[in-house]
């Protein structure tokens, strides 16, 4: 198995998300993470999906997912031509000996304590799934009350944009 | 949608207001649409006090509503127009269902309006409330819920755009009590926004010559032609072609009359209930010029082993089929009707002055076709051979009739021993296989083409799960004929009850037939239902009753076959094995392996 990001650029309609998440998931396909929201056109959404296929059941389900009318185009992004970020919530819990050990290792990985309590600090990270996945290892010895994840973000690099070939029609 | 997207400049003030309702049955009407089958209930019950003033829509009043979509699809599948079916909400949508995943599977323009509870009660499990969206998903090419009167031409335009281009299938209008009440100005043509639609119907030009040259290399082609061919109305640019390169043609289930029997290419129907030398032609091809057909398992058999030593050609409308089964050398996106004059302009200047040899590859299909000819045994218990009957039926109503069959052995002898030489004049329910298709498609197809005879060629399981439309058809004056092959039994089941499982026949027989309690008794069922009921025993009385159905034209007739339950299909090639394992009969497999 393989892991692919799929950007898909759709019709900000009911039902939309429903239907690509059903593609996914009768045709026996694993999402890894979902990532929904607007762009900066109107009546338009994006979904970011990561699947666990091999290349050529993925051929066949960006196929399919291209035959949804409210889907306008599907992207396969290459990590190596595109920024991809997780977003994280992590709740960890900590003392007056653990606080200041907990806080450079936010410092150290640019992330940022966005809620302090006695006993815990709510930690925000943004950053590609390796760091993310390093710090939430670190994180672990102290405690991890809870943990909110977003699902992956990508975007092309460069200059082009996945709406403007739309348009241009 | 808003209403100023839908109102192009200056037009809104000069739109009439109307209700919903009322822009339901003007949108049908301004589509072209002519007939609708339907039934109401509280949730539609808008839509139909103006159907009630409408001259140009005739809505047949049928007694289910799964009639009612499969009446849509034999209208479809008899024509090629959009076939439309209306239904109330809940219970009267989801009867809607099995007719709606039927079209899916066989890529049937159909248009299925639903009424919903209102957009206030909807999510609250109302009375008769269904998500009927959400539940044919996956059955609909698309699907649209309508919550506000201005809406509805532009759903029901959109709808009918979406069922009948690219690759055709059933889409489903879902509109809820009170778009169907408020009113709204209606515009017309509305404007039909749809972004991510776009059917490709030009093919590649590199593509089509790269084609041109793999035929005109190939030593053993074979044209396998797909219902791809019926839909996009190629059958005459399929003919062309053919003609031009001169290799054999198998026609599939869902292509039958796509290409004339009676031409000598033909090869027959490949797939489990293949004729041998159809089977064999794909299995030993070295090039399969695949034509609107998608590798479906009943052809291919164990798909790692179908025509092993064959290069592909895929032409398809739809790009998912090419490469779903099979990969294709030359995968080819585009509308058959396009495509086809150009690859045979293709072909004539790559072959130019010269001609395909494949005299040998002939040779070989030649001796197959006089060895093993679609052919049948007669019952060894004295009871009537049903295939002899279908053969019949076929022989005396000709190739301009309509044959719409239900599902099992009689849709495969149907499918084997009527002679067919035009598209459109072969209905069935193909990939979802759905007993009880044939009653009220028949009647589809009758009210879409009047002139033509119309037979239900059914069993008398399938028979027993739809023929309350024979109602319909009496009262409507849609004079259909049924042929019941009526063998006691559900046949199909039963057959495999007999290969596989050592002739324990677990719960299969239903009582219908010969030396039985005849329940129900099929001559007094159409007898209750105004219908002319006949019964046949005796092969002497089998023409007779043939010629009085195709006589009798002021009411449907029900002809009662009674025939031998142990009547077997073949050629039959066990499934998941190798389409190499063409049985001809049982326990009689040809021997494939004398060639080379």
């Amino acid at each position: 198995m393989s892991r692919h990001v799929l950007s898909l650029l759709v019709e900000d309609r009911p039902g939309t998300l429903t239907r690509v998440a059903g593609l996914f998931a009768r045709r026996g396909f694993n999402i890894e993470s979902l990532a929904v929201g607007h762009t900066e056109v109107d009546g338009l959404s994006r979904i970011t999906a990561v699947v666990d296929v091999e290349d050529l059941p993925l051929e066949q389900v960006t196929k399919q997912l291209n035959k949804l009318v409210n889907v306008i185009k599907v992207v396969e992004l290459d990590p190596s031509q595109s920024v991809q970020r997780d977003h994280l919530l992590i709740k960890v819990r900590v003392d007056r000996t653990t606080r200041s050990e907990v806080l450079e290792a936010v410092t150290l990985f640019r992330a940022s304590v966005v809620d302090v309590a006695p006993d815990s600090l709510v930690i925000e990270v943004t950053g590609d799934t390796g760091k993310t996945e390093a710090l939430i290892k670190l994180l672990e010895p102290y405690g991890i009350k809870e943990m909110a994840q977003s699902g992956l973000l990508a975007i092309g690099r460069g200059g082009k944009s996945i709406t403007e070939r739309v348009f241009k029609n | 949608m808003s209403e100023d997207k839908l109102s192009p400049a200056g037009k809104k003030s000069s739109a009439p207001v109307m209700s919903g309702a009322e822009a339901v049955v003007r949108s049908l009407e301004l589509l072209g649409v002519t007939d609708v089958f339907g039934l109401p209930g509280g949730a539609i019950l808008p839509v139909y006090d103006p159907l009630m003033d409408s001259s140009k829509l005739r809505h047949i009043l049928v007694r289910h509503e799964q009639g009612a979509g499969h009446a849509a699809e034999g209208y479809a599948s008899a024509t090629g127009k959009v076939g439309v079916c209306i239904a109330t909400s809940g219970p009267g949508a989801t009867n809607l269902v099995t007719a709606i995943a039927d079209a899916y599977m066989d890529s049937v323009p159909m248009l299925a309006i639903t009424g919903q509870v209102f957009s206030h009660l909807m999510g609250t499990d109302a009375f008769q409330e269904a998500d009927i969206v959400g539940i044919t998903m996956p059955i609909t090419k698309h699907s649209i819920l309508v919550t506000d009167a201005a809406d509805v031409p532009g759903a029901l335009a959109a709808a009918y755009e979406i069922a009948s281009t690219g690759r055709p299938g059933p889409v489903l209008v879902d509109i809820t009590k009170d778009a169907q009440q408020n009113e709204a100005p209606f515009v017309w043509p509305p404007v039909i926004d749809l972004p991510g639609y776009r059917p490709v119907t030009k093919a590649h030009g590199k593509q089509i010559q790269a084609a041109a040259e793999l035929i005109a290399e190939s030593k053993k082609p074979v044209f396998y032609v797909g219902g791809g061919i019926v839909r996009g109305r190629a059958a005459a640019e399929l003919k062309t072609l053919v003609d031009k390169v001169g290799a054999p043609v198998v026609t599939t289930l869902m292509a039958r009359g796509a290409f004339p029997d009676s031409h000598p290419y033909n090869l027959g129907m490949p797939g489990m209930h293949g004729t041998v030398p159809a089977v064999l032609a794909l299995q030993e091809a070295d090039l399969l010029i695949t034509l609107g057909a998608r590798f479906d398992d009943r052809v291919t058999g164990k798909a790692a082993l179908f025509a092993p030593n064959a290069q592909v050609i895929h032409v398809d409308i739809d790009p998912a089929e090419i490469g779903k089964i099979r990969a294709a050398e030359v995968p080819i996106v585009g509308d058959l009707k396009d495509v086809l004059p150009e690859l045979t302009a293709a072909f004539a200047s790559e072959i130019g002055k010269k001609k395909l040899d494949i005299t040998a590859w002939w040779n070989r299909l030649n001796a197959l076709r006089e060895e093993y000819p679609l052919g049948y045994s007669e019952p060894t218990d004295g009871l009537l051979s049903p295939q002899a009957i279908i053969k019949r039926i076929g022989e005396l109503s000709g190739p301009e009739a309509i044959y719409a069959a239900g599902v099992g052995q009689h849709q495969m002898w149907a499918a084997q021993f009527i002679q067919y030489e035009r598209p459109n004049a072969w209905l069935n329910s193909g990939g979802a296989g759905t007993m009880g298709y044939s009653v009220p498609a028949a009647m589809g197809a009758k009210v879409a083409e009047p002139q033509r005879t119309v037979w239900a060629i059914d069993g008398d399981g399938c028979f027993q799960m739809t023929n309350q439309e024979l109602a319909t058809c009496t009262i409507n004056n849609i004079p259909i004929k049924v042929a019941i092959i009526n063998n006691s039994s559900l046949g199909m089941v039963r057959q495999w009850q007999t290969l596989f499982y050592s002739g324990r026949y677990s719960n299969t027989d239903l009582n219908t037939g010969h030396d039985t309690v005849r329940i129900p008794d099929f001559v007094k069922l159409a007898d209750a239902y105004g219908a002319l009921g006949i019964r046949v025993t005796r092969e002497d009385e089998i023409d007779a009753a043939i010629k009085l159905a195709l006589e009798t034209n002021d009411r449907p007739v029900v002809i009662d076959f009674v025939v031998s339950a142990d009547a077997m299909v073949w050629p039959m090639v066990p499934q998941g094995v190798s389409n190499s394992y063409v049985q001809y009969a049982r326990d009689h497999a040809p021997s494939w392996d004398e060639e080379e």
